[in-house]
């Protein structure tokens, strides 16, 4: 295969160690989402499973530079790698997933719903566009707390989809945080397709910066299949955020290697919307290969070294299935719980 | 104890946990600068600045989505809708987000936010602005929802609204905004959620309702106790939590039951006790329980026909009337 190789926007200022850090957790969730269908057609985890697979960069980029728990985490469904970035244990994420009482979210929230509150990370949400709005409000009190309670200058990154862009309550959130100013970094994870339904296919007007700046919150598109493109951007953004306090608007342009989600699930559905030309082209792109390559050509990893990165991997996966699975279902007295805190 | 009107009452209980806790700020439209639609809000904005008494544009997404966020966040926000019919607007950031995010996470996240805002019928605002909607609010897991019926109550359920880690509903009545009613000055006065009111005492029927229908009640019973019928009058202030148990030792004392409301009958909160009247107290009934509640349409504007959508008194004692012959 040709070989792809990361180009250094910026210069060195990322430590060896930190970039076999981006490695290993994009291989994380990699290597998560690579055991979730099976255990679906086990039986072992329901409900709606969407994988982010090829999209990891966007995450592994970003949330290692937060300053977590006091910087706040928002997604959609597609969460699974926003939970291990965050530094949620990949036990608890897989317990989630099979519902048990050991998972993030007690069994109660499951794939769509991740969540962990202590480590900053409020949670996945199912509604398209969804998490928009709450962002608002997140970063509406992260100012409050700042400007009226002695709080630092925290941020809050809000991730979501192209479809979502199509949404009129993400409009509204967004004209109301240009409005106020409010210290929050958007992530467009422009995966080209909102299931089925490409970008040229939703919008007259594909240029969502576009529309971020309409509201008032400037932005900037960029290339979301290299990993260090999107931490230098982030840097500099989150930087720029804590200082002015103002939002801003990152459109990461990548793709989703595998379908939708289970219900369409890389075999032969994909084939209704996108070719699998086209999906061998995005695949050349890998953030992962692409990282693989640099650490090699740098001489900061060799293969060896690689593949024992991989091997703990695959042992952190096999681990945590087995956590879960060993885990108990919630106890049937819990069902009434937390309907109120 | 100091007399005043409903909505002043409303106005001191956001004021006195404004001053006690610095974490309750409020959002909505013309609530600062223009000092509130129905003046609830009046004077807030001078008091407590624009970082806690937050105009917002014409977006109630972003209302719903701006208090629930920030509650997720560990403050206790109280947006305001400017009528709870415009919440339809939000329904998914109060549902599927407000209401869901503390059992989603199993436990693991508050979501002490209040949604208040004036609900209710009348006055020929017609089909768009003129509706009760509580049902709506009552049937989804997540909410509390609270509907005071006296000035006083408007405080101090405000209060416990705000200190309760949960999203409440506060639906506040604009045709009650006028009424005049003692209140206790005492910051600390709190009227805890889950406790009805007997309003009046009497033996032979009991009528249940919230928020105006309250006072059709009492209207309807001070007629009929010229004919010598006695009827006990419920307030249950919230209807969730609902105070189950006092309505059914009332029923079970008088052995009559009318439910009141404005929201329409079908599938109305009526209807909700109605069944649990039925269920839990079915021998003691001597009559079906009767539901007195709007007309099933859309409401209409010509004077006359709102007037035949809405119950009145006279609906009530017809309907006591029935239970009795
Ligand atoms: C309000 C709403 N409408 C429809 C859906 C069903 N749905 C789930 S994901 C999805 C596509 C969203 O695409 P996008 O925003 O691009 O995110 P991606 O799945 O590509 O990460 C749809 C239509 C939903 N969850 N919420
Ligand atoms: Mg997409």
């Amino acid at each position: 295969m040709a070989k792809t190789t990361v180009e250094r926007p910026a210069e060195d200022h990322i430590q060896q160690n930190e970039l076999i850090d981006l490695y290993r957790l994009m291989l994380r969730i990699r290597r998560l989402e690579e055991s979730v269908y099976r255990l679906f057609r086990d039986a072992k985890i329901g409900g709606y499973l969407h994988r982010y697979d090829g999209q990891e960069a966007l995450v592994a980029g970003v949330i290692p530079l937060l300053q977590l728990p006091h910087d706040k985490v928002l997604c959609t469904y597609r969460d699974h790698g926003h939970a291990l970035a965050c530094g949620t244990p990949a036990r608890e994420v897989m317990a989630e997933l099979l519902g048990r009482a050991t998972g993030c979210a007690g069994g109660k929230g499951g794939s769509m719903h991740l969540i962990d509150p202590p480590r900053g990370f409020l949670g996945g949400d199912g509604i398209v566009g969804g998490p928009v709005p709450i962002a608002l409000g997140v970063g509406y009190a992260l100012k409050y707390r700042a400007r009226m309670l002695g709080g630092g200058n925290h941020i809050c990154v809000c991730y979501f989809g192209d479809g979502a862009m199509n949404q009129g309550g993400v409009h509204e959130a967004f004209n109301m945080v240009g409005l106020y100013k409010l210290p929050i970094l958007f992530i467009l994870e422009n995966n080209q397709y909102a299931m089925g339904t490409s970008v040229a296919r939703s919008t007259g007007q594909p240029d969502f910066v576009l529309k971020a700046k309409a509201h008032g919150i400037d932005g900037e598109k960029i290339d979301g299949m290299n990993v260090l493109t999107v931490r230098d951007a982030a840097q500099r953004v989150i930087d720029r955020i804590r200082e002015t306090g103002e939002a801003y608007f990152l459109e990461m342009e990548c793709y989703r290697f595998v379908g939708h989600g289970i219900g369409d699930d890389n075999t032969k559905s994909w084939t209704t919307y996108r070719t699998e030309a086209e999906v061998n082209e995005w695949r050349k792109r890998d953030p992962i290969l692409q990282l693989g390559n640099y650490l090699q050509d740098r001489g900061i990893l060799d293969t060896t070294q690689m593949d024992a990165i991989d091997a703990e991997v695959r042992q952190e996966v096999a681990d945590a299935i087995a956590f879960a699975e060993a885990s108990p279902e919630p106890p049937l007295d819990s069902l009434y719980e937390n309907v109120f805190s | 104890m100091a007399t005043m009107r409903y909505q002043q009452a409303v106005r001191l209980a956001l004021t006195e946990e404004m001053e006690r806790d610095p974490t309750v700020f409020l959002c909505g439209e013309e609530i600062g600068q223009y000092q509130g639609t129905y003046r609830v809000t009046e004077g807030l904005l001078d008091r407590f600045g624009p970082m806690r008494v937050v105009d917002t544009p014409i977006s109630e997404i972003g209302i719903a989505g701006m208090a629930t966020g920030a509650a997720m966040a560990g403050l206790r926000p109280v947006a305001e809708f400017m009528t709870w019919s415009f919440a339809l607007e939000a329904m998914d950031q109060l549902v599927n987000h407000a209401a869901k995010i503390t059992y989603m996470s199993g436990g693991r996240i508050q979501c002490p936010v209040v949604f208040r805002g004036p609900a209710g019928v009348g006055t020929q605002l017609s089909a768009q602005h003129s509706q009760s909607l509580e049902s709506w609010y009552a049937h989804t897991p997540g909410f509390k929802v609270v509907m005071p019926a006296f000035p006083a109550d408007a405080k101090g359920l405000l209060k416990t609204a705000i200190r309760d880690p949960n999203p409440v509903v506060f639906m506040e009545h604009a045709g009650l905004y006028g009424l005049q009613g003692d209140v206790p000055d005492d910051p600390e006065f709190l009227v805890p959620f889950g406790v009805a009111a007997i309003r009046r005492e009497g033996t032979d029927a009991t009528l249940i309702s919230y928020s105006r229908g309250v006072h059709l009640c009492l209207k309807a019973a001070e007629a009929l106790a010229r004919d010598g019928i006695e009827c006990e009058v419920i307030d249950l202030r919230t209807l969730v939590p609902l105070d189950i148990e006092t309505v059914l030792q009332s029923v079970r004392k008088t052995h009559r039951a009318v439910v009141v409301h404005e929201e329409w009958k079908n599938v109305g909160f009526g209807a909700e006790l109605s069944a649990r009247i039925h269920e839990h107290a079915f021998y003691d009934l001597d009559a079906p329980v009767e539901r007195v509640a709007g007309a099933d349409v859309p409401m209409p504007y010509a004077k006359n026909l709102e007037r035949a959508a809405i119950p009145n008194d006279n609906d009530v004692i017809a309907a006591v009337k029935r239970t009795l012959s």
